[in-house]
């Protein structure tokens, strides 16, 4: 009996292995008579998954053994004064090497150089300790390929049993706030790493002459006068190659305005549009988020296919319309005014060079951004909608209120908890959304469609100023952060999201 | 109709029917909407078939003014040479390679800013620590720093530890920008589940491990979908930071893969076309099918707070 069970709680996975295998030898099979055009292969992918998966060991064993360390600090307590200072003592010995690798860390990215000083050889302590037993294992002969990964587990195998004797010599104790700083803990460990810690080296890179010259950081100078000097590159001199502050803030403004404008309005309207009872519904629904669904790059590039001078949609649509206005006019030359009027049209409406013509390539890449950002502040406008009770309305329609004021009374302000997130976070991203600019236009022409975060790009990974730009960064950085607080404080947004 | 006592006159009849009516939309105003609709539903999709349509195309007829959906003389041939490459021109076909690429990267981040952020959210909806308000706050205000503007330090970072060019670096890179806003997403929707449940399982001796795994994940599905969705589809079509991190062909996510086709000598509009088509069909479905998910999921997160 115990035997079939065990047989029926495998039976899944025996399932998916044998699914797995299938799919794997049809497409084997399917494929294997164009193999030869594929550059994919089993190596690649073996190799990929063998770099991954030593990757997510080592990841999950780190972030393992700093919560065990945790763990016990919360939750376990010597059980008498001698255990005590024991317990302590290799606590602090373990959490000392932690920061050590830290500090080594930091070094190693170049935060700070420390050349030959005492503290260094301090600092290098743990990597000491790893190196040794990478050449005794090496040594020993026991690992060639990857001592690395070998030694990084000999290593958690001792801090594994200095753990194992602390749990030993200690008793369990209770804690209220543990767990929960136990949980936040891996988030806040990522988040210092790959953000936090990245903004403060920025910070330090804007005080500094970093470029190509000086291959980056390796003999990069530090100093306020340096961090003065970029400031003032940056206000009075050009940007990327012959762009100014001024101009490209200016644009960026108009870009964040407009889009947002038009995003809020447009999904505004489709939302209202889509929410009431009526047939094919979901129907519609499903076909206005396409454009959202479609992966970015894909859009981007094909409408800067779209925007070509003779063969992309816009100009042949305006081509059409320009004909069609054409013979209108002639048709109607002898009735004054409207003859007048289509000739006028017909020679002012026409297919227009989108990539020529700063204006219209600027045009170009606000079509293209509002066509993409309409479907998602519809969806979260539609879901603050459906959220709002019905009563309010039916109480308004018997005291005779007009749609309009139903809408401004009831839905503007019911909307407010949803609009006022989504228009911040609108900002933000719009303001720092170039992906768009760059895969349609690169800026172009002469840098007039750029706006300030993909000058920034250019300058740091086109013209390689290091320095420079962490400089500019901070400073959009800075315009940001002002903003929003400008915004949260006159729609008094947070209240509601501290609590 | 009811009204239609005082009026016998039959089109006063219909016409009032067809513009007024005293109780939801009368037809008039139907046919506006469904004409709005479908106005704005092609404008939407338009562009996107577009990309369809010259996909389709022979290669001798890729540029023309033809405004049709299905071209003339259709063929599949650019998808023939996007998947298996041509012998004839003697290439090789990196499409698999590219995919294999991206999905090796993308769900790798997903799945771990997903455990991060399920993990800590939790954390942040059902205990109140000191810190609380100010960490979400906190991560709140991480998101007004520009992924651009990390970029450049990232890059120097991962250029001392040598993981320029490499998948890990991509990983890296990518792992950890989206978890502050799903950890508000998954906050905003634990809030929603009744603390009674989990009571009443610890007082049944459950453990917090077993709350979490059995009560606590399984009634989020939906949020936890989208959060995974949102971080899987912004990985998924970068370009910008892969750009910087990845430089060899071989190493190439699709989206760096495609665009070779827009700077190759002459651009191959048909072939990109083919290869948005294949990759683009795949995700769209997913997401569409899940919009429904999508629209509860961001607004339960955003009206709770």
């Amino acid at each position: 009996m115990e035997n079939q069970s065990a047989i029926r709680r495998l039976l899944p996975y025996i399932y998916w292995l044998v699914g797995i295998f299938a799919i794997y030898f049809l497409l084997n099979y399917l494929i294997s008579p164009f193999s030869s055009g594929i550059s994919l292969n089993l190596k690649t992918v073996v190799a990929r998954v063998k770099e991954i998966g030593t990757f997510l060991v080592g990841i999950g064993l780190g972030l393992g053994l700093i919560e065990a360390y945790f763990y016990q600090i919360f939750f376990r307590q010597p059980s008498n004064p001698t255990t005590r200072i024991i317990m302590r003592s290799l606590q602090v010995v373990l959490g000392a090497l932690v920061l050590l690798t830290l500090f080594a860390f930091f070094e190693i990215t170049d935060l700070y150089r420390l050349g030959d000083t005492f503290l260094a050889t301090v600092i290098h302590i743990p990597l000491t300790l790893f190196g040794t037993i990478q050449k005794a294992l090496l040594g020993a002969g026991v690992a060639k390929a990857s001592a690395g990964l070998w030694s990084g587990l000999v290593l958690s195998l001792i801090i594994i049993i200095i753990y194992g004797v602390i749990h030993l010599i200690s008793i369990p104790r209770h804690s209220r706030l543990g767990l929960a700083y136990l949980l936040v803990l891996p988030a806040l460990i990522g988040v210092l790493f790959l953000i936090i810690y990245p903004f403060l080296f920025e910070i330090k890179l804007a005080f500094s002459n970093a470029s190509l010259g000086t291959q980056a950081t390796k003999n990069a100078q530090y100093g306020l006068i340096y961090g003065w000097n970029n400031l003032v590159t940056l206000f009075t001199g050009k940007v990327a190659k012959d762009a100014r502050f001024f101009e490209v803030l200016g644009r960026t403004v108009l870009w964040t305005v407009i889009n947002v404008t038009f995003h809020v309005g447009g999904g505004m309207a489709l939302a209202l549009l889509l929410h009431r009872p009526m047939k094919l519904q979901g129907f519609y629904r499903t076909l206005l988020i396409v454009p959202w669904a479609i992966p970015t790059t894909i859009a981007a590039m094909a409408l800067r296919n779209e925007f070509d001078s003779r063969y992309g949609l816009f100009n042949i649509l305006l081509t059409d319309l320009n004909h069609w206005l054409t013979s209108v006019s002639q048709g109607t030359v002898n009735i004054i005014g409207i003859g007048n009027l289509f000739s006028w049209l017909s020679a002012h409406i026409g297919p227009v060079s989108w990539k020529q013509d700063p204006f219209w390539a600027f045009v170009s890449i606000l079509i293209s951004n509002i066509w993409l950002g309409i479907p998602f502040m519809s969806v979260i406008i539609l879901g603050g909608l459906q959220s709002i009770s019905k009563e309010y309305y039916e109480a308004a329609e018997i005291d005779g209120a007009s749609k309009w004021q139903q809408f401004v009374s009831i839905t503007l302000p019911l909307l407010r908890p949803v609009l006022t997130p989504a228009i911040v976070l609108g900002v933000v991203w719009t303001f720092n959304k170039f992906d768009i600019i760059y895969l349609i236009t690169q800026g172009g022409p002469q840098e007039k469609t750029d706006i300030l975060v993909s000058s920034m790009y250019k300058a740091a990974f086109q013209f390689y100023r290091y320095g420079f730009t962490a400089m500019f960064a901070l400073v959009i950085f800075v315009i940001l952060f002002l903003f929003t607080l400008f915004y949260l404080r006159i729609t008094n947004g947070l209240k509601s999201v501290s609590e | 109709m009811s009204t239609s006592k005082s009026n016998p006159n039959p089109i006063t009849k219909f016409l009032r029917w067809f513009f007024y009516r005293a109780r939801g939309d009368s037809p008039f105003k139907t046919i506006l909407i469904h004409a709005a609709l479908i106005i704005a539903s092609v404008i939407a999709v338009y562009p996107a078939l577009r990309v369809v349509t010259i996909s389709l195309r022979p290669n001798d007829t890729l540029l023309t003014t033809d405004l049709r959906i299905i071209p003339e003389n259709a063929t599949l041939d650019n998808y023939k040479e996007v998947l298996f490459g041509s012998p004839e021109k003697n290439r090789t076909s990196d499409f698999f390679l590219w995919l294999w690429n991206s999905l090796s990267v993308v769900s790798v981040t997903s799945i771990i800013s997903m455990i991060l952020a399920a993990i800590s959210a939790y954390a942040f909806s059902r205990f109140k620590f000191p810190g609380r308000t100010a960490g979400l706050i906190f991560l709140l205000t991480t998101q007004m720093i520009p992924a651009g503007m990390l970029l450049l330090p990232l890059f120097i970072m991962l250029a001392q530890l040598k993981m320029i060019n490499t998948a890990l670096g991509l990983i890296i890179a990518y792992s950890v920008s989206s978890v502050p806003l799903t950890i508000w997403t998954l906050k905003g929707y634990f809030d929603t589940i009744p603390v009674d449940l989990e009571e009443a399982a610890l007082i049944d001796g459950a453990s917090r491990f077993t709350v979490f795994t059995q009560i606590i994940l399984p009634l989020s599905t939906p949020a936890l979908a989208i959060a995974f969705l949102f971080s899987f589809m912004g990985g998924w079509s970068e370009y910008l930071v892969a750009r910087v991190v990845l430089q060899k062909n071989e190493m190439f996510t699709w989206p760096l893969g495609i665009f070779t086709y827009a700077q190759q000598f002459t651009v191959s509009w048909g072939q990109f076309s083919a290869a948005s088509v294949l990759i683009a069909i795949p995700v769209m479905i997913l997401f569409l099918y899940s919009s429904k998910w999508l629209i509860s999921g961001l607004t339960l997160g955003s009206v709770k707070g």
